[in-house]
């Protein structure tokens, strides 16, 4: 309304642009996807494939054993996911209630594990999983997994039982219930959808890590998606792009659909947790 | 209890005043046994996976462990450090790294918040735009380095051929060239973070007061002057907060430049954290690479401080 012809026309030309330079590598990549092996040699790559294909999909399947990585994957992430959300929960509700100088020192631990260096972490762990015989096991990698995704699963949901009002416990105890009752019918109900969101968050971050799956898992049989992703692309350098491309749009495709889910509560969680404590 | 007596003995007292009560009640509430009951859990794993390895690590910096020696493990002082001064391809490595990560984290401040502004005004095609700042988030980094493989493909690659269609040229082979690999990963770094960064200066715009805008508006004040007066200093705290943690982060990020380029061409693109990889993983110098993580926290302490202290002091004055 306030806003002049000439700027708006300006704002849009904006967007606009905005909206190639985000959108123009994917469709890149799912337009090379569907291109038999003729025209990815072609010396003048068209964006839609003149004759679409799906044998780059079969190849991959063919040449890397991309369902039991997948497989992997899905394990590992579900399993870093429940195992962060059922050990950050209660600790998360201690630190968003009571401010005493443990809460503090944990959301210190927050802040200061977020600027650790893998590299310092992965080394002494690499060590202790051997020792275990944790080295090359998706087990091994949930456990890394879940320390991992510990910080940022306390950060979202302290924020979420901060927006729980304590009046409605108070409330409640004054009704009479008892600390466990009012925690299992009143607070929890009201805290789920954000402990879906941070558990939906940690399934997509650890489904699409790549470090420390790269240092613990050792065999092709055991290797996650984006690790045995690598694989396409050959020593030198040189990839098979099609199949490389096919399998790259079907390991981002769950990732995708998660985060579609979450995305709004996960900003306003973030948000609660940086601007609030 | 005290609440609830407060709560009885005045019922009519105005709610504000109640909420403050219980408030300060709270901070003074001490950690009850139940309360230790449900921190352990999470406590536990922190202490033995998190604290306990990082410590182990810090360690390891002063000894000269290595992968698969048998002799035991000896402490050998500040030696590693005093090796990497000496190191110049670790400092080279170590330049290289600032380079990218504020080459990156600049620029996608930038352009983020030229983003958010935008999505923050009632624009048609904005649904578009906001599903579309999702996908680079919620993707691998391994696909976001391979898709870009594919965009900057000398041959296959649609950059490439753009730039045939316009006329300037092509043929150029822009990962493994010398000049340009860096730039072009610090693209996709850019490009791989803008969206999270964009969604969260968003949430923040959206925190800020209508009315102090509209009020700016009709005050005459222009669109620079009602950012500067009213948008800034509401997002500020939201933004010093995601470049700190985009450079941290950016600072120690590995997986999209190895699929990128592995740190070539001739190590123009070999982050810390590569070059730690390499030489832990790789070569086994456990001892060194822990030296080598230990340099990377002060470096990116110090780097942080500066930021945060300059931004606070900037703040206060303006």
């Amino acid at each position: 309304m306030r806003t002049g012809r000439a700027a708006r026309a300006g704002q849009y030309t904006a967007l606009v642009a905005y909206l190639v330079f985000l959108a123009f590598p994917f469709l890149w990549l799912v337009s090379t996807a569907f291109k038999p092996a003729r025209e990815l040699g072609s010396l003048h790559p068209t964006w839609i494939p003149e004759n679409p294909t799906l044998g780059n999909f079969r190849q991959a399947f063919d040449e890397q054993p991309l369902l039991e990585a997948a497989l992997n994957s899905l394990v590992a992430a579900l399993g870093a996911a429940v195992v962060a959300v059922v050990i950050a929960t209660p600790t998360a509700y201690v630190m968003a209630r009571h401010r005493s100088t443990l809460s503090r020192m944990a959301t210190g631990w927050v802040v200061v594990s977020q600027a650790f260096p893998f590299v310092l972490v992965i080394i002494p762990l690499f060590l202790v999983l051997k020792n275990l015989r944790l080295i090359n096991s998706v087990p091994g990698l949930i456990m890394v997994y879940v320390v991992w995704a510990l910080p940022f699963a306390l950060w979202m949901l302290v924020g979420y039982v901060r927006a729980v009002p304590v009046e409605l416990e108070e409330a409640a105890a004054v009704d009479g219930a008892g600390r466990l009752r009012t925690l299992v019918s009143v607070t929890a109900p009201l805290l789920a959808p954000g402990i879906v969101a941070t558990a939906l968050f940690a399934f997509i971050t650890a489904w699409n890590e790549f470090f420390f799956a790269l240092v613990l898992l050792k065999t092709p049989e055991k290797q996650t998606l984006p690790v045995v992703l690598t694989h396409f692309i050959g020593a030198e350098g040189v990839a098979d792009l099609g199949p490389l491309a096919a399998a790259a749009f079907l390991a981002t495709l769950p990732s995708l659909v998660v985060f579609a889910l979450i995305q709004r509560r996960i900003t306003g969680g973030m948000l609660a947790g940086a601007v609030k404590s | 209890m005290t609440d609830m007596t407060v709560a009885t003995a005045t019922p009519k007292r105005p709610r504000p005043a109640r909420r403050r009560t219980s408030a300060a009640d709270r901070e003074r509430r001490p950690l009850d046994h139940g309360a230790w009951f449900l921190v352990l859990p999470a406590l536990i794993p922190i202490l033995v996976l998190s604290v306990g390895p990082l410590l182990y690590g810090i360690s390891l910096a002063f000894t000269d462990a290595q992968s698969g020696r048998t002799e035991p493990t000896e402490w050998i002082g500040t030696l590693n450090f005093q090796d990497l001064l000496h190191d110049t391809l670790f400092w080279e490595s170590f330049r290289i790294g600032l380079v990218w990560a504020v080459g990156v984290t600049v620029p996608q401040f930038l352009l983020a918040l030229g983003l958010a502004l935008l999505l923050n005004e009632r624009l048609r095609l904005r649904w578009l735009a906001r599903a579309l700042a999702i996908v680079p988030w919620a993707m691998p980094e391994v696909v976001v380095g391979v898709m870009w493989r594919l965009v900057y493909n000398p041959d296959a690659g649609i950059l490439n051929e753009t730039l045939r269609d316009l006329g300037l040229g092509g043929g150029r082979d822009w990962l493994s060239g010398l000049a340009t690999a860096l730039p072009a990963v610090i693209v996709v770094g850019v490009w791989a973070g803008m969206p999270q960064t964009t969604v969260t200066l968003l949430a923040g715009l959206q925190n800020t007061p209508r009315e102090l805008h509209e009020a700016a508006a009709m005050d005459g004040a222009g669109a620079w002057r009602r950012f500067r007066t009213v948008t800034w200093p509401a997002i500020r705290p939201v933004a010093l907060a995601i470049t700190a943690l985009n450079l941290i982060w950016n600072f120690n990020s590995f997986a999209l430049v190895y699929v990128l380029t592995s740190g070539g061409p001739g190590g123009r693109t070999r982050l810390p954290m590569l070059f730690a990889y390499e030489e832990a993983f790789r070569y086994g110098q456990f001892g060194y690479a822990a030296a080598m993580g230990c340099a990377m926290v002060a470096l990116i302490s110090i780097v942080l401080a500066f930021h945060l202290v300059g931004r606070l002091r900037r703040g206060g004055e303006g």
